[in-house]
């Protein structure tokens, strides 16, 4: 358990210098998440049509994990269906908890996000990891409601 | 002054170095590491003299009561408590707490009434009085911080009326360490009438603590905060004011005479000590009271003020740290921040040294927004601590402030 695994030059670089970094002042969706432990607190907010995220932002503040993550998950739902996003989530949750990507196509499809592999051997940092993806997930079900 | 190296009698420590792995413990405010001392006691209780205290009449039974009354004396005479009977076994601090919250607040509060909190309570000793105050109608009230992290006692002088019936405050914070002037906030409490409620949790395992001196009118603490096991905890309260309380709990042990209908209730502390208690916790809390009056507690406080103040000055030359401690009488509890640098990542950089400190909001979220920090990194020394310990902290911190260093944006390839 080395702490370049953790730390690493992709991670630190989307955390310095966020992506999509801010509120989507027209949102679809939106969703906020908690790390109880941690005090870890994000939003996210959407802009959804016909069933594509046209954009995708997010705000508050946390470790470096998960605002990393944060930012490398917006980067890459951003254009895809929502069963796009959720199949990615389904992928990136599996990685993080030890399944390597498969093949080539999947580790492209998670692309930035294959940087937070390394999660898998701090086992108390996988919530950091996950807690923009749960939150995407939440957003989702708020479609609709505003 | 010297102050020997506990470590050895912490078997947890040569475990580790065994295994290759040496522990640097630095997170003692959550909990403190057990000696053999405690251990022993535990495993002696439950290999010899195991069963249910206050119900049989054999003498097995007359032992277990006498070593679980005998651990209430030896707490009771450790706190400078007037009588053991003043003493509650609990499960913890925050049982104590919520018993006074529940069996007195539910019972003695009105709408309007006021209660005194400060700006760095514990969850602990907020929450219970959050829900009391929903049921009775009585409001909460804040005794601010000042610049040096300490309370600000024109603020509680404000807040006192006639209306306050009752003044809740930490002893020690588990945050910033500050020792709060406990017996002037009790004198100021009585002078207009209220109860003055400590929460001693980490009080008791760090200093010579005398709650007759202090005048408190409760006084709650954690046994494994201070070397004795989880699961046991006191709660010291004026004899007269827990024979007017009702019940926390009803069940066995706290009766006199039961009916169909109606109960009648056995004297305090019985009174609040429904069920099985935790017999062993006790006799283990007992044991830990006996290994920290053979160290001393006045040593104890100087040992952890020295640990705390030496990492004070070492750390102030690390890159971008805040330090959440006061300028003076700290304890062995430093907070801090590194720019740049989240808590947890600190925590991370630090355990993979082999250094367990805690990152977080520390259970006192209200005080995390009174210092404007989502979150701090705290480290807390005890007595297994010394300079050696001091050093690789700041190694660790200064390996973090470097990982988290601004740099440039890098050319990311989406």
């Amino acid at each position: 358990m080395s702490l370049s695994d953790l730390f690493t030059e992709i991670i630190l670089d989307h955390y310095q210098h966020p992506h999509n970094h801010g509120v989507i002042e027209n949102a679809t969706q939106n969703s906020r998440g908690y790390n109880e432990s941690c005090g870890d607190d994000i939003e996210i907010t959407l802009l959804v049509k016909n069933g594509i995220i046209e954009d995708a932002r997010f705000s508050g503040a946390g470790c470096s994990i998960s605002q990393a993550s944060a930012s490398i998950m917006t980067d890459l739902v951003k254009g895809k269906s929502i069963g796009e996003a959720k199949r990615i989530a389904d992928k990136f949750y599996a990685m993080v908890k030890g399944t390597e990507p498969s093949n080539d196509s999947e580790q492209e499809e998670l692309g930035d996000a294959v940087a937070l592999k390394g999660v898998s051997k701090f086992p108390v940092r996988v919530k950091c990891a996950t807690l923009s993806w749960h939150t995407l997930e939440e957003a989702f079900k708020t479609e609709g409601k505003k | 002054m010297t102050f020997d190296n506990y470590k050895k009698d912490f078997p947890i420590f040569s475990y580790w170095a065994s295994k290759g792995k040496p522990l640097i413990y630095l997170d003692s405010a959550a909990t403190t590491q057990k000696p053999q001392h405690v251990i022993d006691a535990l495993d002696d209780y439950y290999s010899h003299f195991n069963a249910n205290v206050h119900r049989g009449a054999y003498e097995l039974s007359q032992i277990a009561t006498d070593m679980y009354e005998e651990s209430r004396a030896k707490v009771a005479s450790f706190i400078n408590a007037p009588e053991p009977e003043s003493v509650v076994f609990t499960r913890n601090a925050t049982e104590a707490i919520n018993l006074v919250a529940y069996a007195w607040g539910l019972n003695n509060l009105r709408k309007g009434d006021e209660i005194i909190l400060t700006e760095m309570e514990h969850h602990s000793n907020l929450v219970p009085w959050h829900i009391i105050s929903r049921h009775t109608g009585a409001v909460l009230k804040f005794i601010k911080l000042n610049d040096d992290f300490r309370l600000d006692l024109e603020s509680l002088r404000e807040n006192l009326s006639a209306r306050t019936k009752a003044v809740s405050v930490v002893h020690v914070s588990n945050v910033l360490g500050t020792i709060n002037p406990v017996k002037e906030i009790a004198r100021l409490a009585h002078e207009s009438g209220a109860l003055c409620i400590i929460d001693g949790a980490q009080g008791v395992p760090h200093m010579p603590v005398d709650v007759k001196e202090i005048e408190c009118d409760f006084y709650a603490f954690s046994g494994h905060k201070m070397c004795g096991p989880t699961g046991i905890g006191c709660l010291y309260g004026r004899y007269d004011i827990l024979e007017k309380m009702e019940p926390f709990l009803g069940g066995g042990e706290m009766i006199n005479e039961v009916y169909p209908t109606t109960s009648n209730y056995a004297k305090p502390p019985h009174k609040f000590e429904a069920g099985t208690p935790n017999i062993a916790g006790a006799v283990g809390l007992k044991a830990a009271v006996e290994y920290l009056e053979k160290i001393g507690m006045q040593n104890i406080r100087e040992h952890e003020s020295r640990l705390g103040d030496s990492a004070a000055r070492r750390l102030a030359d690390i890159d971008g740290i805040h330090i959440y401690r006061p300028a003076r009488n700290g304890t062995g509890v430093i907070s801090l921040a590194i720019d740049g640098a989240h808590p947890h990542d600190i925590s991370s950089i630090l355990d993979s040294e082999g250094i367990a400190i805690r990152a977080g909001h520390h259970c006192a979220q209200p005080l995390m927004r009174a210092l404007r920090v989502q979150a701090t990194a705290r480290a807390s020394f005890y007595i297994y601590n010394d300079e050696s310990d001091v050093e690789a902290l700041a190694a660790g911190l200064e390996k973090a402030a470097k990982i988290f260093k601004p740099r440039e944006r890098a050319h990311v390839i989406k």
